[in-house]
């Protein structure tokens, strides 16, 4: 019983500490970079039950800040192969257990 | 007759009416009743045979009335008549008027609709008018007639009365242009990946970990003793995204080695393999073949001053370049050159004044202290990517007022701390230690040349210093080295004596360049002057073992680390000396002109401790490698 305890514990622990937003790869400019994670984070967790939503609400956002036309996923569990434009693409992890990929290919 | 008063005047036969009468008003009506048209007439009816009065007048009263001979122009006599004018016309423009007159008739006979009473009065004002146009008419009758007889009785156009000319331009219009233009396609890059929930969890763990040793490594001091970590990783760098020439950096540094290798495959090859079998022909001589030669732009104007070999690395060296001439001092450079990669440095530093002498920290194979010619000394750290040196003595530090001539590292003390040693011509050695990122000094012993006390002001007695020009320490026995000076001396010494030498060699007539401990045999060294001679001592025998007169300065000799009894020496001439005692006490094995240019002095030498090769250097700043034949480089039994 202990054990099962601790282990949720922990769960909870990585959880709550894996929850910063991790950039596994990008291309973008720092500038860029900074606010599109900052974008994702609000919608994550503005979202947190529904990707779809939060994937709308970033994929309108960088249409309007950086032009057209932008693709977002949002998942736990997926792969992945695209094309993308050069120095507009962000690959990060978020709370724990989100993975949001964001590029620009028109 | 009493009429003053009115204005207008009277005729004679008026009617004189009173005022009343005058103002009576009559009315009158005016109706189109001819008012002389009788309104009585009787006519005899024979019908009914009795007289009877006429009820409807005739009402019109004729005014004037003009009996014309108008024919009208389609009729046959018109038709007629129009032909004889056209041809009358021909011959006698005189009859113009009869035609015009003619033709305003013939024009005229179409009015004749217009009602004669009234409109004769104004036919005639028409017939004037219509004569002035007939004119024009007639005149365009004219030359429609002139050119009608031409298609001879063609059937007449009515000509126009207003001379109408067509005309009709076409303008010119700008003939179409395709233009295109396309754009480049934005550049575009594939990514793929593929994220599972534990790929998650493992970057986060990662990053949590690489988050707790950067905090880490902030708590401890930044000069930690690394040895693990090789000093030759360049890209000790984050891989950056943005930046592709960073990304490359290392593929880069392998092609020019790879590029490298093949433009010098010959002389590669050379260098492992070949092995000069005239050798076998030759006696005892040996020969130097020539292999790589390393320079650099940037030190064509300085002299190579130092060479020093790592000892970790065995085809990395360090070369130190400055002046030796006292007038043209300028900036000095330490390059480190491989063998790998002739053709450009690895590493590049640059100082504000001549490099002097350079040496390898053996224990620390990163670290490399530098004796500058301003008295300085430094230390430069090669794991890390600056250029300038970790630390720096400085006028506050304890530096040498003249030239360091060499300077040594020795082993770690009992603290850890690395400490070298410095020889300068101020007459001090020095021993500077690094105790937390610091230079420390301390004066190990100061080199009084004997005999030379003088009286200075105030009854002070001072002590002249020798010019330390080079040292070397005992490789055994710790504390033992020796010291040559700038006046030929060569004083043994202990580092726990300061103020006293163990002993006195009176050993060159000029500055002792290099002094050498063999590095098998303990009780010899070699030195080398600007006197042109090499002597070979015993330490503790007081004249030379061995002398060689080489007719040239010579600038630097050096132990060979294979063999107890071989040793190379170069001259100023351009010349280097290989000798083996063991086969021939009084000669050189091989004497071979090394430098191309005559000009051109040699100023050191140092063998390679692993490869068979020695590196020479030169006043214009190049380094030329050349490899022993096999001849020098035997083994002793």
């Amino acid at each position: 019983m202990e054990d099962t305890e601790e282990e949720k514990k922990d769960e909870a622990d990585y959880k709550r500490l894996h929850s910063f937003p991790l950039i596994r790869h990008s291309d973008m400019p720092e500038e860029m970079r900074i606010e599109a994670m900052e974008l994702c984070v609000t919608a994550c967790e503005k979202y947190a039950t529904n990707n779809e939503s939060a994937a709308k609400m970033i994929k309108e956002t960088m249409d309007k800040k950086f032009g057209s036309s932008w693709h977002v996923v949002i998942g736990e569990g997926f792969g992945f192969e695209i094309t993308h434009e050069v120095k507009n693409l962000l690959y990060m992890f978020f709370g724990g257990s989100l993975a949001v990929c964001v590029w620009k290919c028109s | 007759d009493g009429s003053t008063g009115r204005a207008f005047a009277r005729s004679p036969d008026q009617l004189e009416l009173t005022e009343a009468e005058l103002k009576q008003e009559f009315t009158r009506t005016l109706t189109a009743d001819n008012p002389c048209a009788p309104r009585n007439i009787v006519r005899y009816s024979f019908k009914e045979r009795e007289y009877k009065l006429v009820d409807c007048l005739d009402q019109t009263a004729i005014h004037f009335s003009l009996n014309g001979n108008m024919i009208p122009k389609d009729s046959d006599e018109g038709r007629r008549q129009s032909i004889r004018s056209s041809t009358e016309e021909e011959k006698a423009p005189v009859e113009t008027s009869a035609v015009t007159s003619e033709e305003a008739e013939i024009e005229d006979a179409e009015h004749t609709g217009d009602t004669e009473a009234t409109g004769e009065g104004e036919a005639e004002g028409e017939a004037a008018g219509k004569a002035a146009e007939g004119a024009q008419a007639a005149e365009a009758a004219e030359v429609a007639e002139t050119e009608e007889p031409h298609p001879p009785k063609a059937p007449k156009k009515l000509a126009n009365q207003f001379n109408f000319i067509e005309r009709a331009t076409a303008t010119r219009h700008n003939p179409p242009r395709e233009k295109e233009c396309q754009l480049e396609p934005i550049p575009s890059m594939i990514f793929s990946a593929n994220v599972t929930q534990w790929d998650i969890y493992d970057a986060y763990v990662e990053e949590l970990e690489k988050i707790e040793k950067s905090k880490e490594k902030e708590k401890s001091k930044p000069q930690a003793v690394k040895t693990e970590e090789k000093k030759r990783v360049l890209s000790h760098v984050e891989v950056q995204y943005g930046d592709s020439i960073t990304k490359i950096s290392k593929a880069a540094k392998i092609a020019e080695r790879m590029v490298n290798l093949n433009t010098f495959d010959d002389i590669a090859q050379d260098f492992k393999y070949f092995e000069d079998a005239s050798d076998e022909f030759r006696g005892q001589q040996g020969t130097l073949l020539p292999l790589w030669k390393f320079q650099y732009d940037k030190t064509k104007k300085l002299a190579v001053t130092a060479i020093s070999w790592n000892p970790k690395y065995t085809d990395l060296f360090a070369v130190g370049y400055g002046s030796y001439d006292f007038m043209k001092q300028g900036q000095g450079m330490v390059l480190l050159y491989t063998l790998k990669n002739p053709t450009f440095p690895e590493y590049v530093f640059c100082s504000e004044s001549g490099v002097m002498c350079l040496d390898f920290n053996s224990e620390h194979p990163h670290l490399m202290a530098v004796g500058f010619y301003d008295g300085n000394v430094a230390i430069y750290n090669l794991r890390k990517a600056t250029s300038q040196p970790s630390y720096k003595s400085s006028a506050k530090s304890g530096r040498h007022t003249e030239p360091v001539w060499q300077v040594k590292w020795q082993k770690d003390d009992m603290d850890n701390n690395s400490n070298f040693f410095s020889v300068s011509s101020d007459g001090r050695i020095v021993s500077w230690t690094l105790v937390k990122n610091e230079l420390v000094h301390m004066d190990v012993i100061k080199l009084s040349a004997e005999g030379t006390t003088m009286q200075g002001p105030e009854g002070l007695q001072l002590q002249t210093l020798g010019c330390g020009t080079s040292f070397d320490f005992h490789k055994k026995i710790d504390y033992l080295f020796l010291v040559g000076t700038e006046d030929g001396k060569i004083y043994k010494c202990s580092k726990c004596y300061s103020s006293q030498f163990l002993d006195v060699f009176e050993a060159h007539d000029m500055a002792v360049d290099t002094i050498s401990w063999n590095p098998y045999h303990l009780k010899v060294f070699i030195s080398c002057s600007s006197d042109w001679t090499v002597k070979i001592w015993d330490h503790t025998i007081k004249t030379p073992m061995f002398v060689y007169d080489l007719s040239c300065a010579v600038g630097d000799v050096a132990w060979s680390p294979y063999s107890s009894t071989v040793f190379a020496a170069v001259t100023t001439d351009g010349k280097a000396h290989v000798f083996d005692l063991n086969i021939n006490k009084y000669e050189a094995l091989c004497t071979q002109l090394v430098v191309t240019s005559k000009k051109n002095k040699i100023t050191h030498v140092q063998f390679n401790p692993v490869h068979p090769i020695i590196v020479v250097g030169d006043e214009r700043g190049h380094i030329i490698s050349l490899k022993l034949s096999p001849n020098l480089r035997k083994m002793p039994k």
